[in-house]
């Protein structure tokens, strides 16, 4: 494919895209969105919805299968304050975070604000500053040992443009980019809630593809921006923050193929039947106006692979949990189970081939054979 | 997990309702268990919002801190915890057991322990958590805090710790320990709510497990178990009841916060005593007496430490430490596993599905062959086995057995549906075996590669010899000076 029809291609593409999503603006997506885009990376109804910026919420809300997901006001009010707390006067603290923690020389230490362009900028205007900015440091090394607050990164997302905020950039001497993450769960002895410090570095990963894409663009080397991000967490049980640097390579490359795997979402959407959208255009009221079984038959056209996890990452959960009940698939058991079954699909065909109602199909004689015998043990025993 | 559980998960599924994954109980059951759940305020590490706690399940204690920011009144929350809690703690110091033991000092051993049940392993951890941010505190000086308040610090974190140690009954929590009894229709993700798991078990009458565990899932009906309160009531109704509070500091309003997290406490206090009942039915399994014993030893000790003003538990291990308490978690797990397959034919089952161990007929048996001439002649009984269980293990595999649970056998061979083993200990001394020590003809009989055994602990240098490769000797804990006033915010 040449290059000009493989422009023309992705644009037929978001057409289609567009269409799939109605008479609505794309949902923007924000770091937290896309670092959860590697959850389910096998699940094709996830990509199409979010490749088309599909509101999840909103569809599941329709679906009458609301996401159990809520914020506390006390966990965001903390996330507020710490992070004021480290960006205060001239990110004061974190620039001596930083010394300790990469040797930035106290001569060299100074502040940008990126966000500081008067006006109310359209993020397109902030995000051409951030890049004005930055390829200068990174051209003739000027302002080595600057911080950039309220820095503006891009990066496409099957077609569509998603502008990220990361906390800080950390420009060092030596031609260094760092990212860094200010969180406000504690780091006690050294150690933090693992699923949050995991997030964390899902999420950095996010805005380190983002700059190196940026530099890239720019004619520099991306490796100038390090995979160590800097992650900033109150220590202990007080609110004095500490820095630690994490890598997030692995991170990263999960992104990257996921990233890759949703500009492909082309071959997903052809396979769907023309004409089908997810559109929740708002009525008169401002609720969707729209069936709310007709937009079930259409997230039921596209494919789900429904997994326990997704109860933690993914707005459709209760939705996609009930279709797997109305299945009996073993997938509401957990991969484990599902695992430990041989990969045999549903509850009916595992206790068929359990009881010895079922022939086992090719391929299955094994896993038969265990189940039966489970089985009689079972029986026998309990 | 093993087809077993897979199967049993199957079964809870079409059926409706949990399924036995144990036909003993595997933990032990204090005749007075201490209920406790924690609660904290979203987005802080370690701010106790509340706590239900008690051993009297129509009486429980209601702890609240009106302003989970405010440092004294947290410091005020753990004195008053300290003052239910250690009460309960000394109580059970009291009547002691004289041990004897073979070539050392005898000691006294306390007769019972305590036993503190939380909600679930968030809860565990919040018990640490406390126990962290408590035990440097000091009695004295510019940040004085009550003297109960570092003693509660160092229990807790004895429990925190003891929890770790596989067998341990000390601090239980019970979504786990229940879904190490019974199988649900739901993901082990799900298991996790307290409610949810405790409906698939026992569902109200009329009413079927799945649909209970739906029902569960509404934190309008079952507010969460904790530590994490619903983000819901966070914004609803606990934010504005704490705002009032910090403006006015009245009775008034203190009790409005009260109130609101009772209304989600009070359906998991239940809960809790319902879930105890779940398992004090169950029978308790042989081992539970044994690992209560080394339970008791253990608080035994730790009491003994406190009074004789041993400092704090130091924040990090030291490598020898560390190296040696993985060892003995290690043993601990192996002996744990054998027990419980030991006690219990569903658990075992597992083994067998496996191929790591088998039931069978003994089929024939020579309880009086011997092997080696002379001096060396050793009483070496062969007992062969019909199964029908798909054995996989390989020859000269040590295997133990159920029924003998002293003796070790050996696996000779394997030829189709017959396995023969040789008897290498517990048969008895001499050239003849001890009566009824070899299994005869006709008799049923289960071997699996699981030994129960006491291990000598790993050779480990003391900690003073730290080599420096691992750190060094670690430095005696000193308290340093801004332990007791480190922050609390
Ligand atoms: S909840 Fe549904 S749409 Fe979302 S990832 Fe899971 S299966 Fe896919």
């Amino acid at each position: 494919m040449n290059k000009d029809e493989a422009k023309e291609r992705r644009e037929v593409d978001l057409d289609r895209l567009d269409r799939l999503r109605g008479a609505v603006p794309p949902r923007p997506h924000d770091a937290r969105a896309i670092a959860a885009l590697a959850a389910n990376p096998g699940c094709a109804r996830r990509s199409v919805l979010d490749a088309a910026g599909i509101d999840k919420d909103a569809t599941a809300t329709h679906l009458g299968f609301p996401a159990p997901f809520g914020r506390s006001p006390f966990a965001i009010t903390r996330g507020n304050a710490f992070e004021a707390l480290v960006k205060e006067s001239g990110c004061a603290e974190l620039l001596r975070l930083l010394r300790e923690l990469l040797g930035l020389p106290v001569a060299e230490a100074a502040y940008t604000d990126l966000g500081d362009i008067g006006g109310d900028p359209s993020a397109h205007l902030r995000h051409a500053h951030t890049r004005t900015l930055l390829d200068r440091a990174a051209r003739d090394g000027a302002g080595a040992g600057t911080l950039y607050d309220h820095p503006l990164l891009r990066l496409e997302i099957a077609g569509q443009s998603a502008y990220l905020e990361p906390d800080v950039v950390a420009f060092l001497h030596g031609g260094r980019f760092h990212i860094v993450e200010i969180k406000s769960f504690a780091v006690i002895d050294g150690q933090a809630e693992p699923d949050k410090a995991a997030a964390a570095a899902r999420q950095a990963a996010v805005y380190v593809l983002a700059l190196k894409t940026m530099l890239e663009e720019l004619g520099h080397d991306p490796g100038r921006v390090a995979h160590d991000v800097v992650l900033v967490c109150p220590e202990n049980f007080a609110n004095r923050p500490a820095a630690a640097l994490v890598d997030v390579r692995r991170q990263l490359a999960v992104l990257r193929r996921q990233l890759a795997r949703m500009t492909r979402v082309g071959t997903l959407v052809d396979a769907l039947p023309p004409g089908l959208t997810f559109d929740l255009a708002p009525g008169d009221d401002g609720v969707p106006g729209r069936p709310a079984a007709e937009l079930r038959e259409a997230v039921r056209a596209v494919e789900a692979r429904y997994a326990p996890d997704c109860l933690s990452t993914c707005d459709l959960c209760f939705f996609c949990r009930d279709e797997a009940a109305g299945q009996e698939s073993t997938d509401l058991l957990g991969r484990q189970v599902r695992d430990a079954l041989g990969g045999v699909a549903t509850v009916g065909e595992a206790l068929g081939l359990a009881d010895g109602s079922r022939e086992p199909g090719e391929g299955q004689e094994e896993i038969a054979r265990l189940l039966r015998l489970a089985d009689r043990m079972y029986a026998e025993l309990s | 997990m093993s087809t077993l559980a897979a199967l049993a998960r199957l079964r809870a599924l079409r059926s409706g309702s949990a399924q036995r994954l144990a036909t003993v109980r595997h933990c032990h059951l204090s005749d007075r268990p201490m209920v406790l759940i924690p609660l904290r305020l979203a987005g802080e590490a370690a701010a106790p919002l509340a706590a239900m706690v008690g051993t009297d399940p129509d009486h429980p204690r209601l702890l609240v801190v009106p302003q989970p920011r405010d440092r004294d009144l947290r410091f005020a929350f753990a004195a008053e915890l300290a003052e239910v809690m250690l009460p309960y703690i000394e109580s059970l110091q009291k009547a002691t057991e004289t041990v004897e033991r073979r070539g050392a000092e005898p000691y006294e051993r306390c007769l019972d322990a305590p036993q503190l049940i939380v909600p679930n392993p968030g809860a565990a951890a919040f018990v640490r958590l406390l126990g962290r941010s408590t035990r440097f505190r000091r009695a004295e000086g510019p940040f004085a805090v009550h003297p109960s308040v570092p003693l509660l610090g160092r229990w807790l974190t004895f429990f925190g710790q003891r929890a770790g140690y596989p067998g341990s009954s000390l601090l239980l929590s019970a979504t786990e320990t229940l879904s190490a009894h019974w199988a649900t229709g739901q993901s082990a993700l799900e298991d996790a709510n307290l409610a949810s798991l405790a409906g698939w078990i026992d569902p109200p009458p009329g009413s079927t497990g799945a649909a209970a565990a739906k029902e569960a899932e509404d934190p309008l009906i079952w507010p969460p178990a904790g530590p994490a309160t619903d983000p819901g009531f966070d914004a609803e109704v606990l934010a504005p009841a704490i705002r009032a509070y910090e403006e006015t500091r009245s009775d008034q309003a203190a009790e409005r916060v009260r109130a609101a997290v009772r209304s989600q406490l009070e359906p998991t206090w239940r809960l809790m005593w319902r879930a105890i009942g779940l398992l004090a039915a169950l029978p308790a399994g042989q081992g539970c007496a044994g690992r209560w014993e080394a339970d008791r030893a253990s608080f035994t000790s730790f009491a003994a430490q406190i009074a004789e003003g041993a400092p704090p538990q130091p924040k990090r291990d030291g490598a020898v430490g560390a190296a040696a308490r993985l060892a003995r978690m290690e043993r601990a797990r192996a002996s744990y596993d054998a027990q419980r397959a030991y006690d219990d034919p569903l658990v075992m089952a597992g083994y067998r599905l496996t191929g790591e161990a088998f039931t069978g007929t003994v089929v024939s048996a020579e309880p009086d062959r011997t092997e080696g001439e002379g001096r060396g002649r050793k009483l070496r009984p062969l007992v062969t086995v019909r199964t029908t269980d798909p054995v996989r293990l390989a020859a000269g595999t040590r295997l133990g057995t159920p029924e003998r649970r002293g003796q070790q056998a050996e696996l000779v061979a394997i030829e189709g549906e017959h396995v023969t083993l040789k008897i290498v200990k517990g048969m008895g001394r001499g050239t003849t075996a001890t009566p009824g020590a070899v299994p005869e003809a006709g008799e049923r009989v289960c071997y699996a590669a699981l030994l129960d055994e006491f291990q000598p602990p790993a050779a480990l240098p003391a900690p003073e010899e730290t080599p420096w490769t691992h750190g060094g000797p670690p430095p005696e804990h000193e308290p340093s000076e801004d332990e007791p006033e480190e922050e609390w915010s």
